[in-house]
């Protein structure tokens, strides 16, 4: 049946094999093997403690599986840092929200931009070298300063900082929290911070990007949003890894839904079809008693 | 009490401040360095009472005022590594010694290094490496000495890194005063260069020499300046926003590509460096070093000042340093009484106002919020 799929969409992305990982007696992670496919909206679903945020980790860095690898783009990044990742480009928000809470949300989304940026401590302290040419937008409003800037170019800090300002500002809008953008995250309504942590996973320009329980505490019509948040991240040509509880919102939006439960996979395929998979139910509503 | 807090909240400085256009601010500050740059002078009374020097024994009041400068320097190097970055280090004495030997181990005539540099070339009596010249030197051993105290001490946190930073400090002291053949041992090095200028034509004395003080603190305020402007170009720039992202979540900001220790690492390599450039100042000013000068307790006065000032705002940091520096010399009449005041006050701070004097905001509120924290931490049990 994943030949089948295989051969319908695009190439593989981010390839999870045959993973394990155990701390200490505890097997978090069983023998988990799937793929995510360029373009597509994965879910990774399962019950409480089946191993979802654990497999995230696994992909993010936090954790080092402890057998098997995961590929990303065709390269390795179990063990890797998690900066590294991020470099490569997968990013990911968290199930109970970190953000920065001290930073304006403009801030924290800058924090991201900054993963694609390249100024470096000197350039920051001399504002020197080297010197790059930007659009007329960039430049500065100060006369003698432009005709400086035109004729010389400015300095890589400067157009690092005000195109990051302007792709912040701009994933604020896409994201629906441009009109708090010089709020602290703290002080932020908890829908905003949700989208805060997608706009600020977004900025680091990821090919993957992984949503960990984005729903949690949303009522109906603000996961019907999310929903359409998801598919508009889909349509900008991100892939989307997905973990949630809520199997509307999973059935709604996914293409393909893979199904933990004890940190083992036991279902794999379009939502029609897991949603009618035996074990699915079962781990899901619990074995019938009169089950064989 | 509470009434002086209050009017001073509505005066609310900071707000005019920030909200003050630009030629406001550049008169108010023209006006405040003309001040600083007058202060060796000042003569007027009132406003002399604030002079040292008023009553016999009183220490000198230029000697006095660039003590407080260079002070004020560590202050502005400390708060990058303790207020930006949120590493506490306790061994910063360590990076102001380096800074001050590596002055007088290639600059001063006497000193065994530019001996053996003389021997081993054939270089004629008396060669020593220019002052200009090691001022680079000084800085690229600060630098080094930080990435090597860094490189393996910073994958700990909080007190860990604390104590291995204090045994730093100690190392650096305590290996000035035993290495015997490399630093002259207790016995210290003595002519250490002071910076280039013209000599004096009646007494052929240097241009920067023990009685005219003053010159010493203009030099030292220019390069107090210099560095701030330096270091407030870092805070606002990827480099500070990914410091405060390490120090508000470091797991999100990893996650988030900021390479905590690649960060941190900088920050101590610069804390170092701004450290070594106050140590060449006093190292130069007096002439002479020796290992008695770089005990473990001042380095606990640097990290009192930037704390009491408030760790995380430069013109805290600053402020820390003027009273630390400033108080126990003006009030040398109290003598014996002084590090009781000083103890007292101390512990006052940290009581009524513990994200100090003129504190950052963010970290005023990042107090406050693990205040909170910890009070619902303890009403759930």
């Amino acid at each position: 049946m994943t030949d089948t799929l295989e051969s319908q969409a695009g190439e593989v992305l981010l390839e999870v094999d045959h993973v394990t990982l155990r701390f200490g007696g505890v097997v978090a992670l069983n023998d988990v093997d799937f793929h995510i496919k360029k373009g597509e909206i994965l879910g990774l679903i399962g019950p409480n403690g089946a191993g979802k945020t654990t497999c995230f980790n696994a992909m993010t860095g936090v954790y080092r599986p402890t057998e098997g690898e995961i590929r990303f783009d065709g390269q390795q990044i179990s063990g890797r840092k998690p900066h590294h990742i991020t470099a490569l480009g997968i990013a990911r928000t968290f199930q109970n929200i970190r953000l920065f809470p001290e930073m304006t949300a403009l801030e924290n989304v800058m924090v991201g931009t900054d993963a694609r940026h390249k100024t470096s401590v000197l350039g920051a302290l001399f504002k020197v070298w080297p010197r790059v040419r930007v659009d007329d937008v960039d430049l500065p409003r100060n006369r003698v300063k432009r005709a400086f800037s035109q004729t010389f170019g400015v300095s890589r800090h400067y157009a690092e900082e005000r195109a990051g300002r302007r792709v912040a500002m701009g994933l604020l809008r896409f994201v629906g929290v441009a009109d708090r953008a010089n709020e602290l995250a703290k002080n932020l309504p908890y829908g905003y911070q949700r989208r805060l942590e997608i706009a600020r996973a977004m900025a680091t320009e990821p090919k993957l990007l992984c949503l960990d329980e984005p729903a949690a505490g949303f009522n109906p019509a603000e996961k019907e949003e999310l929903m359409g948040l998801i598919r508009k991240i889909r349509d900008r040509g991100l892939t989307v890894l997905l973990i949630e509880h809520d199997m509307r919102l999973v059935m709604g939006v996914t293409d393909r839904i893979v199904v933990l439960e004890f940190g083992t996979k036991i279902a794999d395929g379009v939502p029609s079809e897991v949603a009618r998979n035996p074990k699915v139910i079962a781990a899901y509503l619990g074995e019938p008693d009169d089950a064989a | 009490m509470p009434e002086i807090s209050e009017l001073w909240k509505s005066v609310n400085l900071r707000e005019r401040w920030e909200t003050a256009p630009t030629w406001v601010r550049m008169i108010v500050s023209g006006i405040l360095l003309a001040i600083a740059i007058y202060l060796p002078f000042l003569n007027v009374l009132p406003f002399a009472y604030i002079r040292t020097d008023l009553s016999t024994g009183g220490s000198d009041w230029s000697g006095v005022l660039t003590t407080i400068v260079i002070y004020m320097i560590v202050a502005t190097g400390l708060n990058v590594v303790i207020g930006m970055a949120g590493l506490l280090d306790l061994g910063y004495v360590g990076f102001y010694a380096i800074g001050a030997y590596s002055l007088a181990l290639f600059g001063s005539p006497d000193s065994p290094v530019t001996h053996w540099f003389a021997d081993k070339f054939g270089l004629s009596e008396g060669w020593s490496v220019p002052f200009v010249a090691c001022v680079p030197i000084a800085i690229a051993i600060a630098l080094a000495a930080g990435v090597v105290l860094g490189a393996p001490t910073l994958r700990l946190r909080g007190d860990y890194l604390a104590i291995v930073t204090m045994g730093f400090g100690e190392i650096i002291r305590i290996i000035s005063r035993n290495a015997n053949g490399l630093t002259n041992g207790p016995n210290g090095i003595t002519n250490v260069p002071t910076p280039p200028g013209p000599k004096d034509p009646d007494t052929g004395q240097p241009f920067f020499n023990p009685i005219d003080g003053y010159r010493w603190y203009w030099l030292c305020l220019a390069v107090l300046i210099l560095l701030i402007w330096l270091v407030r170009r870092l805070e606002y720039s990827r480099v500070g926003r990914s410091w405060l992202a390490i120090r508000e979540d470091e797991d999100a900001a990893a996650v988030m590509g900021v390479s905590g220790f690649k960060y941190k690492l900088w920050a101590f390599a610069i804390g170092a460096a701004v450290g070594a450039i106050a140590g060449l100042l006093f190292g130069s000013k007096q002439t002479f070093v020796e290992p008695t000068g770089f005990a473990l307790n001042l380095s606990f006065l640097f990290v009192a000042m930037v704390v009491i000032g408030g760790s995380g705002n430069m013109v805290g940091a600053l402020f820390g340093a003027f009273l630390i520096t400033y108080l126990p010399e003006r009030f040398r009449g109290l003598s014996d009484w002084r590090p009781f005041c000083f103890g007292v006050a101390l512990v006052l701070v940290m009581i009524l106002r513990p994200q100090g004097l003129i504190p950052n905001r963010r970290r005023a509120r990042e107090l406050e919020d693990r205040r909170l924290e910890a009070e619902e931490v303890a009403t759930d049990d």
